[in-house]
């Protein structure tokens, strides 16, 4: 998307997407950053798969929760370069404005686009927790329907933040990878020779519904967000302590409100971006929950394969999971040939594993220290 | 149990701290100015009301300067601020039970601004470390859970000016669930060269020279809104817990509605009616117990007759009408830290029993059925506020406050 080669990591996970073929306008691509693109045609996806239309969508109990990380950053960072002269003048001129720069600003202009396009008109928010985003905007989603605010929830993430600033800024922490020569296996979550996460981009999204709401029209049924919680680790805004103790909190309250224990969650689906310090963190804190029953759990990595797409990446993985419920098989963790001794779960290398998978527990944590969870049932659903 | 509000943390361009912005907004004095913060000679649109005498060393600790935006910074005062006035020692409480929820809508715009201007100008190796995380939406959140040592629930919500109220509402949900103390409310500083173009681009800021004739919700010469900066950031309890430690109470969040505006040429109402009245059943009041209602105030013609539609459906039929106020007309529109600040504001009515006034607006649209609170304060003892907030795109959020003396026990 851009040339890479004056970046320390010049490797990224890019989407093949292109946005005619997936129905938007000019007038409509036009508007949108990618990363409006991405939650837009997302958001129609789920929309046909669930069976509602814009005629059958109650629209007055229709909410709408998108979780993204870093907003419109693309389009900020060229729009920038345009009414700067390239960094040249601080006062900027207006001139060379775009007419929709206070929607790349502001990145509620994503949630927007998903409540026209869905004609959903009850409560709408955009989460912007960091790298939890993904999990955060699909618990919002299942609390606003607990709450009662709505029947049926658009809820899910989008990010877009493969741009020369995001570049940038992740080169000057050095949280990505600098291994520019085999793209495929950068990416190496738990292993040895982890060197940084990969940046990636996406989205998903998802109905969510009331279960009576749902039944009632027969709709086809994944799965019930059962539990879903998010803790602070107060310590540093990029820093992990080793102890995993937060996330562990967050994991166990998550665990408590959908009633189960942990030796009824069948996998672990992981944050595991490829960091030290993230990959020691998580581990710590599934052995923190779970005990002895960590060893046993299988628990991967998403990111060794689409890389770390920030916000988008929770409902990314939210979605695998359901899958992974849908076809009883877990998906592995790639690339990871020589695990970190300090990394001693199982977490399913290099190949997929059928087992019988009802129960899924999703983590993530991000900037900002915050560490959330979110467990999935498959038996709540269709019975 | 109920939602209390017990600490308070204001930074707003009508004053630092809760008596000199509430003594600025009972004289109706007004913070609109001409913009200090850069050459606003070569724009257009040059009014905006911006917090004044903030000196950051005074409140933030020198190691966090280099990493903070000037909303981290208000935020991080604010959140002090409200602690303190909430009488709350966080070393005393349980750290998992205290959580931090904010909204923002811009985040650090203007460390933003300078980062992109050393990738543009020098290249990708001179870009801060801090970047990573100094400009993004949730670093007010992360700031203040760090600062306090609150590992609770989080949360971070973008809907632009209607934030405010949507983050407060989820501080509300994580209350409900068990959490003990939730820091809540919003803040936003965007007044920087980058973020004044970006502001530009919407295309319905006020271009009027005078401050005094530049923003006028409801008034015959709306001609835009001015923008501002800064918020306000609430410390909310569980009131039962708040009685048993004898600590004051401003008053609580008794209900919250939120819907969002069908897409234009659609032919369908706006949402902001049915926000109103979902807040209203969610506290389990009728509309003639309402005793002050806090405007959006869009100041532009036909959103402020879309507004007051609204607020007559739902409160029409009453023999007394209610009255409305826009204070917000002192400070500009805050974005995600305007709602909150009325809220504050709100609370305060609440709390000592006068109204502020709208300032400056004083040719009210003709036919508009409204009783506006304009020029001067109005004594009054309203036992529940009502405050709305519109966030651009198509947000609507109400949020009704009771009074702390009628909360149910």
């Amino acid at each position: 998307m851009f040339d890479p080669s004056p970046y320390r990591s010049q490797i990224a996970a890019e989407c093949d997407f292109d946005p005619y073929r997936e129905g938007l306008t000019r007038r409509e691509v036009g508007r949108m950053d990618r990363v409006a693109q991405f939650a837009a045609v997302s958001a129609d996806q789920c929309l046909a798969d669930s069976g509602l239309d814009a005629r059958t969508l109650p629209r007055e109990r229709t909410g709408t929760s998108v979780g993204t990380a870093v907003g419109c950053t693309m389009s900020l960072d060229h729009e920038y370069a345009v009414v700067s002269d390239e960094g040249r003048e601080w006062t900027v001129d207006p001139a060379y404005g775009v007419p929709h720069l206070f929607d790349y600003m502001v990145p509620s202009s994503i949630v927007r686009e998903v409540a026209w396009r869905s004609g959903a008109e009850g409560p709408a928010a955009v989460i912007s927790t960091g790298c939890t985003s993904g999990l955060d905007a699909v618990g919002h989603g299942a609390a606003a329907i607990r709450e009662g605010a709505a029947d049926v929830m658009l809820a899910g993430a989008a990010d877009a933040p493969i741009s020369p600033i995001t570049v940038a800024c992740f080169d000057a922490i050095k949280a990505t990878t600098p291994d520019n020569d085999e793209p495929e296996s950068a990416s190496r979550p738990f292993d040895l020779r982890r060197s940084g996460f990969v940046l990636g981009e996406g989205g998903a999204m998802f109905v969510l519904e009331e279960l009576g709401h749902a039944r009632r029209r027969g709709a086809r049924i994944y799965a019930e967000v059962a539990g879903f919680a998010t803790r602070s680790n107060a310590y540093h805004m990029t820093g992990l302590r080793p102890d995993g103790r937060e996330m562990a909190e967050a994991v166990r309250t998550a665990l408590d409100q959908a009633r189960l224990n942990t030796d009824q969650i069948d996998y672990i689906n992981a944050h595991g971006s490829g960091t030290k310090q993230n990959d020691r963190h998580e581990t710590a804190a599934v052995k923190r929950v779970f005990g002895d029953r960590a060893y046993t759990t299988p628990m991967s990595s998403l990111k060794s394969m689409v890389g770390h797409s920030l916000g988008a990446i929770g409902s990314i993985e939210i979605a695998a999971s359901v899958l992974a419920i849908r076809n009883d098989t877990v998906p592995p963790t790639a690339n990871l040939r020589e695990a970190d001794p300090e990394c001693d779960l199982d977490y399913v290398p290099l190949t997929a594993r059928e087992q019988r998978t009802d129960t899924v527990l999703s983590v993530g944590s991000g900037f900002g220290g915050f560490q959330s969870a979110l467990v999935l049932n498959g038996k709540g659903g269709e019975g | 149990m109920a939602a209390a509000v017990t600490g308070l943390g204001i930074a707003a361009p009508t004053g630092l701290g809760i008596e000199d912005c509430w003594s600025a907004m009972l004289d109706g004095r007004s913070a609109i100015r001409t913009v200090s913060r850069f050459e606003a000679e070569r724009y257009p649109v040059r009014l905006a009301g911006q917090v004044p005498d903030f000196v950051p060393s005074e409140h933030v600790p020198k190691r966090l300067l280099p990493q903070t935006d000037r909303e981290t910074r208000l935020a991080l005062m604010a959140a002090e601020w409200a602690l303190e006035d909430a009488g709350v020692d966080t070393g005393q409480r349980d750290e998992y039970d205290m959580g931090v929820i904010t909204a923002s809508t811009s985040g650090g715009f203007e460390f933003g601004q300078g980062e992109l201007q050393k990738l543009w100008s020098k290249g990708p190796g001179y870009v801060s470390a801090y970047q990573s995380f100094a400009w993004f939406y949730a670093v007010n959140t992360g700031q203040i859970s760090i600062r306090n040592g609150m590992r609770g629930p989080s949360g971070v919500l973008v809907s632009e000016q209607a934030g405010g109220l949507d983050a407060v509402a989820q501080a509300r949900g994580q209350l409900r669930r068990g959490t003990g103390l939730l820091v809540t409310g919003g803040l936003d500083a965007s007044i920087c060269p980058w973020g004044w173009v970006a502001q530009m681009a919407r295309g319905d800021m006020s271009r009027e020279r005078h401050p005094e004739r530049a923003y006028l919700p409801f008034d015959r010469a709306a001609s835009g809104y001015v923008p501002g900066e800064g918020g306000a950031v609430l410390v909310l309890e569980e009131s039962e817990a708040v009685r048993e430690r004898g600590q004051h109470s401003y008053g609580t969040i008794a209900g919250y509605g939120a819907t969002f505006d069908p897409a234009p040429g659609s032919g369908r109402q706006p949402g902001l009616r049915r926000a109103i009245e979902v807040a209203l059943a969610d506290a389990g009041m009728e509309p003639e117990e309402v005793g002050v209602v806090f405007a959006d105030g869009a100041g532009l013609p036909e959103a402020d007759m879309a507004e007051a539609l609204a607020i007559s459906a739902v409160f029409g039929a009453r023999t007394d009408p209610v009255p409305v106020t826009v204070p917000k007309t002192m400070t500009g529109r805050l974005y995600s830290g305007g709602s909150a600040l009325d809220l504050a504001i709100a609370l305060l009515c609440l709390d000592r029993g006068v109204i502020p006034p709208t300032a400056n607006v004083t040719d009210p649209v003709p036919g508009l059925r409204l009783d506006l609170v304009l020029g001067e304060p109005r004594p009054a003892e309203p036992a529940s506020a009502l405050v709305l907030a519109r966030g651009h795109g198509g947000f609507n959020s109400a949020m009704v406050l009771r009074a702390s003396d009628t909360a149910p026990h």
